[in-house]
């Protein structure tokens, strides 16, 4: 395995509602000469449902996600498990930190494992794809690739909850900016927005107003965002979860209704964009998937056709 | 039991408009009843915990043995700074300061009816944002583990059957299926609200990001096994 390749956690989501995320990211990084290997037989993350229910249990399902990822390096050095869902990755990140060090919960996943032919011994670092691209792959290689600036295009980057809460790794936890400068890094101007780690309202209530709880509770924490972006000027609202994702661009209509204030703003993965960036054809991108998605004109630079998808992916 | 937990208690139960009416003169009575029609939406937080004598005085350090750094609780100030950090505390029966207040006090029985902790949607604001750094979303979650275990949860509330739904589907297939979980959860809630949204659920079809087919992992047997060695 080389070194450029990374173990992939892609999760539920991003493999059902979100799966533009994972086919934009595994394009994405191969266009910019890194690999991202899906987790062989990976389960489950347990979401914030199982730590309702039985938090040891939610350790030992992520514990079996990092104990297989270790098994893929045989040799000593660390493991970097990619996890691009926040919801997984916080769930990873704190399965991680629990069963760092010896105690009882470490002893007792542990146990629990071995029943199973599983052993986790510690070296599986969980990580975002975004800290990979800005931290390690590099703004200036990222910047290197683009074909396509997307000159004029303003992008409110919207971090969610759960990157940056509990735990802030790679970034400030009460105003991350790597984001930011990827979209900067592709030409696109990022707006500077407060709403950058406020809840979506997507993630406890699965689906949002779909079959959430609450949706009206839903739809104002999602509406508070659309339109604070849209009052900035935003042109987009760029996302790195597979539930916010979905939660701001599937009830627009709704909430317009609602509240009765036109909205209309494309709510994309942060990938899809870079993608397009590099040129990457859309399909590979999962745009087709978008229910919303136009550039403005002007970042049609060196490309006479019209942005991708047009109108006609709109409701 | 000392006096400033009853006081607590009680500015608790006031605000939660349920005290016995003759204890109000009518324009008291007035207030409460605007305060009972405004929170009517979800059920009453029942105001069983009315005397020291009912209070537990053990629940808080049930819950603070049940989440890593969860003694902590014993050093809130009640500043109030979770609460306004709290994207939904508008609509929980108690805000996440009285919830950690009405557990010191011991009124096990209103903190495991509240909805508070299936409101919660774990974005853990209030968790950063505590001065005192109090797990509270840990908290929620401990007290999530208990009401479900003494089935104290809110009944006719999607969180904690969603929440039921998706363990079983896991436990039993190692994944999750977006469509077949919904399904489930309209089934058992609101059969109403599926026709609703049948048609954002036939665009995403159409769109390939929601399928029929359930999805599963290889290794059922032994991720069973795993979660059965595990359960506490």
């Amino acid at each position: 395995m080389s070194a450029r390749t990374y173990t992939y956690y892609p999760g539920c989501s991003a493999k059902g509602v979100g799966r533009g995320f994972t086919e934009s990211l595994e394009a994405v990084f191969e266009h910019l000469g890194a690999g991202l290997e899906e987790l062989e037989d990976w389960n489950c993350c347990g979401a914030t449902a199982w730590p309702s229910v039985d938090e040891d249990q939610a350790f030992a399902l992520s514990a079996r996600n990092l104990a297989l990822a270790e098994d893929r390096v045989p040799d000593a050095g660390p493991v970097d498990v990619l996890a691009s869902c926040t919801g997984c990755y916080r769930a990873l990140l704190k399965t991680e930190r629990a069963l760092a060090g010896p105690g009882p919960t470490a002893d007792k996943i542990g146990g629990a494992l071995a029943a199973i032919g599983l052993d986790y011994e510690g070296r599986a670092r969980v990580r975002h794809p975004i800290d990979i691209l800005v931290n390690e792959i590099g703004l200036d290689r990222v910047s290197a690739a683009v074909v396509r600036p997307l000159t004029g295009l303003k992008v409110a980057c919207y971090y969610g909850c759960l990157l940056v809460r509990p735990f802030a790794t790679f970034d400030d936890q009460y105003d991350p900016t790597s984001m930011d400068r990827l979209v900067r890094a592709v030409g696109a101007e990022p707006i500077e927005w407060p709403l950058k780690t406020r809840c979506c309202g997507g993630s406890c209530y699965c689906g949002g107003p779909v079959i959430g709880a609450m949706p009206e509770a839903t739809m104002q924490l999602s509406y508070a965002l659309l339109r604070e972006a849209t009052k900035r000027g935003a042109d987009m609202i760029a996302t790195i979860c597979p539930l916010c994702q979905f939660n701001l661009e599937g009830f627009q209509d709704r909430m317009s209704r609602r509240f009765g204030r036109p909205l209309d703003i494309p709510a994309v993965f942060i990938s899809q964009l870079l993608g397009v960036a590099f040129g990457i054809d859309e399909e590979r991108l999962g745009i087709q998937r978008l229910m919303r998605w136009r550039l403005p004109e002007p970042a049609a630079v060196g490309a006479s056709a019209p942005a991708g998808g047009g109108g006609d992916a709109r409701d | 039991m000392s006096v400033s937990f009853a006081g607590l208690e009680q500015e608790a139960q006031e605000a939660q408009a349920s005290p016995a009416p003759e204890a109000l003169s009518p324009g008291e009575g007035s207030a409460a009843k605007r305060r009972a029609t405004r929170r009517k939406k979800w059920r009453p937080v029942k105001d069983q915990s009315k005397f020291e004598a009912q209070l537990d005085p053990g629940f808080a350090a049930e819950i603070a043995a049940a989440v890593p750094g969860g003694e902590l609780l014993h050093q809130c100030i009640q500043c109030g700074t979770c609460s306004s950090a709290c994207p939904v505390s508008a609509y929980m029966d108690l805000t996440p300061r009285r919830l950690i207040a009405m557990t010191r006090a011991g009124a096990r029985d209103d903190v495991l009816h509240s909805v508070s902790p299936w409101v919660c949607t774990s974005c853990y604001a209030c968790t950063v944002e505590c001065p005192k750094r109090i797990p509270i979303t840990d908290i929620m979650h401990a007290v999530r583990r208990i009401s479900l275990r003494e089935k104290t949860y809110p009944r006719r509330f999607t969180t904690p059957v969603m929440t039921q739904a998706f363990v079983e589907m896991i436990e039993d297939r190692g994944r999750s299926t977006e469509s077949w979980i919904s399904m489930k959860l309209y089934l058992k809630t609101n059969p109403g609200r599926l026709l609703k949204n049948a048609g954002i659920g036939r665009r995403l079809m159409r769109q390939g990001r929601l399928g029929l087919r359930r999805e599963s992992i290889r290794e059922r047997g032994k991720l069973r096994a795993l979660l059965k060695a595990a359960s506490s």
